[in-house]
């Protein structure tokens, strides 16, 4: 390798990079999800918002508490509103669950990598989502039923702790109902009520309907999920390539430069947060990295 | 390394005087080494006076003392605990105010700084940390407005080094203790009866700079000797980095049972980190009013070896020691040649110095590699 040289001087110039300051939206709807997650519907106060593709981040800014980073979670074909599902586990979390309509919160992004709904056209596309990591995959499984003809078996594999804490209830009812989909939904601790799956989410793999040679697999949920869900793929025979998980790391500043969010060589927010097993699963895979 | 005898100059300790005074005249805060709280450190100089005349700095493994040389030598030391960073990324920098208005807020952004710096005294070794710090902060699709804005002004007098420390290890990396170029001026220190800088000039600014000041035209001597001052230097390196293979070593060796032996040394305390001419973390710190009315987002240097830089919810992802030393050193050796196409380490040995315990990023690296395993870890 050669040592550094100094680059040509740089010459533009101009104020804060626009995309470290948060945009005023207003809240035009909120729902409870689960006892500790809501859905909040955003719009911007001037104007519409800037376009997203599915898996991509915006940072959310709860004035006079902090900022943190939440996957869109809405369809990429509503233009005007952006919906964000927010767990409850600190203090930026509760202030933007604890939001009612009309309240304003700043938005910057989106940033980051997607997921590959445009590669993975023309063949099955596997879902694998743990607990509120259904989250950033609800607008690509969105847009492959907004796309249905373009793609081969969509099939849905969803893991949460209790029957509780199962997100977008009646939505999986709905898509449950349609002849192209197929869901299955699997509870770490069952109650008497509850006459489905027990057990982790990884072990719906082997029986999920999907061709290994022209699926494309999606995961998101706990990094021991993803690592074992990633196994259980390729125990099936689909290539690491073809295998994409969100990875998260404390995600700042969104546009790569922070470094707070690396995992390896990659700066999450720019890199990813979505990348391919084979690329990712090296460093996933070692422990506190 | 053969000087250009065509272009080179000499500047008496008078001229020296007359190049900080041209320097202030075109507007450029005088940023240079000067004596402070026991450290050469970087800061505003008012003259050529101020700069640390006499003083030399004796730098091991966690130890750092000013020395008296017994001549009047102005460059006759290493580097200080200071980098040009401390200037270009600054320790704390505003990112813009809001103020609230019961159910929203309206967002001031801050504006990028007037000032104008030109570093004097900058040694080889900083002028490639800023060489690395362009390649994070100014890429194809971002311009990191905090470095920039400071960046893009800068004039750079740069003092070819003389006196490595026990610490240094630019030789090995390829950074020193010549530079070749990213300099608008740099001098080589002729200390003695006659004392004397030879004079490069590495652009159009330097030249036009140095035409304000009293210069004679190079004696074929003088080049001589300036050039057997960084040659002797080079031989005096204290210490060695091997590059050669060190990315695909560290990344073979990620799970090394050295990063258990340096963590029961390392004290996580980040000042390797604070130091680095390199190191460009930092975190965004909202300063908010107790009464909810008014908050400032802030830009402050951060470290990787605290647990709250990993933090997500639930807690931080390296919660030992071990993992975060093991962070810090790939970053450095490692990824960020995947991130930037160059050594995330230029050979400066602050990290070294600084420690407070010495640990040594030469020895560690050479100790580490040594457990990698052929095919193991990830490449």
């Amino acid at each position: 390798m050669s040592a550094p040289t100094l680059s040509p001087r740089p010459t533009t110039t101009g104020p804060v990079d626009e995309r470290l300051l948060p945009v005023p939206h207003r809240v035009v709807d909120v729902r409870r999800d689960t006892a500790d997650t809501m859905t909040i519907g955003l719009e911007p106060i001037h104007g519409m918002p800037p376009p997203f593709e599915p898996g991509q981040v915006d940072m959310l800014y709860a004035f006079g508490t902090g900022e943190v980073p939440i996957s869109i979670s809405s369809s990429t074909q509503v233009a005007d509103r952006r919906e964000y599902t927010i767990r409850r586990v600190g203090a930026v979390t509760t202030a933007l669950t604890n939001v009612e309509r009309g309240d304003r919160i700043g938005v910057r992004g989106p940033f980051g990598v997607p997921w590959p709904v445009e590669a993975a056209r023309g063949g099955d596309v596997v879902v694998i989502a743990g607990g509120i990591g259904l989250a950033p995959l609800r607008a690509a499984i969105l847009h492959v039923l907004e796309h249905r003809q373009a793609y081969g078996q969509l099939s849905l594999l969803y893991g949460a702790r209790t029957a509780g804490d199962i997100l977008y209830r009646e939505e999986l009812e709905t898509w449950r109902s349609r002849l192209d989909v197929d869901i299955d939904v699997t509870i770490d601790a069952a109650g008497s009520g509850w006459h489905g799956n027990v057990g982790v989410v990884t072990r719906l793999v082997p029986r999920a309907r999907f061709d290994e040679q022209r699926a494309t697999a999606l995961l998101c949920g706990p990094e021991v999920m993803m690592r074992y869900g990633a196994q259980a793929l390729l125990d099936r025979g689909i290539a690491p390539e073809r295998i994409f998980v969100s990875a998260e790391r404390n995600m700042l500043c969104g546009i790569g430069t922070c470094g707070h969010c690396q995992l390896g060589p990659y700066f999450l927010c720019h890199d990813g947060p979505v990348l391919s097993w084979d690329r990712v699963g090296p460093y996933m895979s070692v422990r506190e990295l | 390394m053969a000087l250009a005898a065509e272009t080179a100059r000499v500047l008496d300790l008078e001229g020296l005087e007359a190049l900080v005074e041209a320097l202030h005249a075109r507007d450029y805060e005088v940023i240079g080494p000067r004596v402070r709280d026991g450290v050469i450190s970087l800061a505003p100089l008012s003259s050529a006076a101020d700069l640390p005349i006499g003083w030399s700095d004796d730098q091991r493994p966690g130890h750092y003392r000013l020395v008296e040389r017994g001549d009047d030598a102005r460059f006759g030391y290493a580097v200080g605990p200071d980098a040009p960073k401390r200037w270009l990324l600054p320790p704390h920098s505003e990112v813009f105010e809001a103020e609230g208005d019961g159910t929203g807020f309206t967002l001031r952004p801050a504006e990028p700084p007037s000032r104008r710096f030109a570093f004097l005294g900058v040694r080889p070794c900083e002028l490639a940390g800023i060489a690395v710090q362009d390649r994070v902060f100014i890429r194809d699709d971002l311009r990191d407005v905090t470095y920039a804005s400071r960046r893009e002004d800068i004039l750079t007098v740069a003092v070819h080094c003389g006196e490595p420390a026990g610490t240094c290890f630019c030789a090995s990396v390829g950074t020193g203790p010549r530079a070749e170029d990213g300099f608008d001026l740099a001098l080589t220190e002729l200390v003695g009866e006659d004392h004397r800088f030879v004079v490069e000039v590495g652009s159009e600014q330097g030249r036009e700079l140095l035409a304000a000041v009293p210069t004679e035209p190079a004696a074929e001597g003088d080049l001589t000797v300036a050039a057997a001052v960084t040659d002797d230097a080079s031989r005096r390196m204290g210490r060695d980095l091997d590059t050669e293979g060190l990315r695909e070593d560290l990344l073979g060796a990620l799970g090394s049972s050295r990063y258990r032996d340096v963590a029961r040394r390392c004290l996580a305390c980040g000042n390797c980190t604070f130091v680095c001419p390199t190191c460009f973390c930092t975190g965004l710190v909202d300063r908010n009013a107790l009464d909810g009315s008014h908050t400032a987002r802030e830009r402050t240097w951060n470290s990787c070896f605290t647990i709250g830089f990993s933090y997500i919810h639930g807690g931080g992802i390296r919660e030992s020691v071990s993992s975060r030393y093991r962070q810090w050193l790939t970053h450095k050796l490692a990824t960020w040649q995947d991130q930037f196409d160059v050594l995330g380490c230029v050979g400066c040995g602050r990290c070294i110095t600084w420690c407070p315990v010495g640990i040594d990023i030469t020895e560690e690296a050479r100790a580490i590699r040594a457990t990698a395993v052929p095919g193991g870890g990830a490449r």
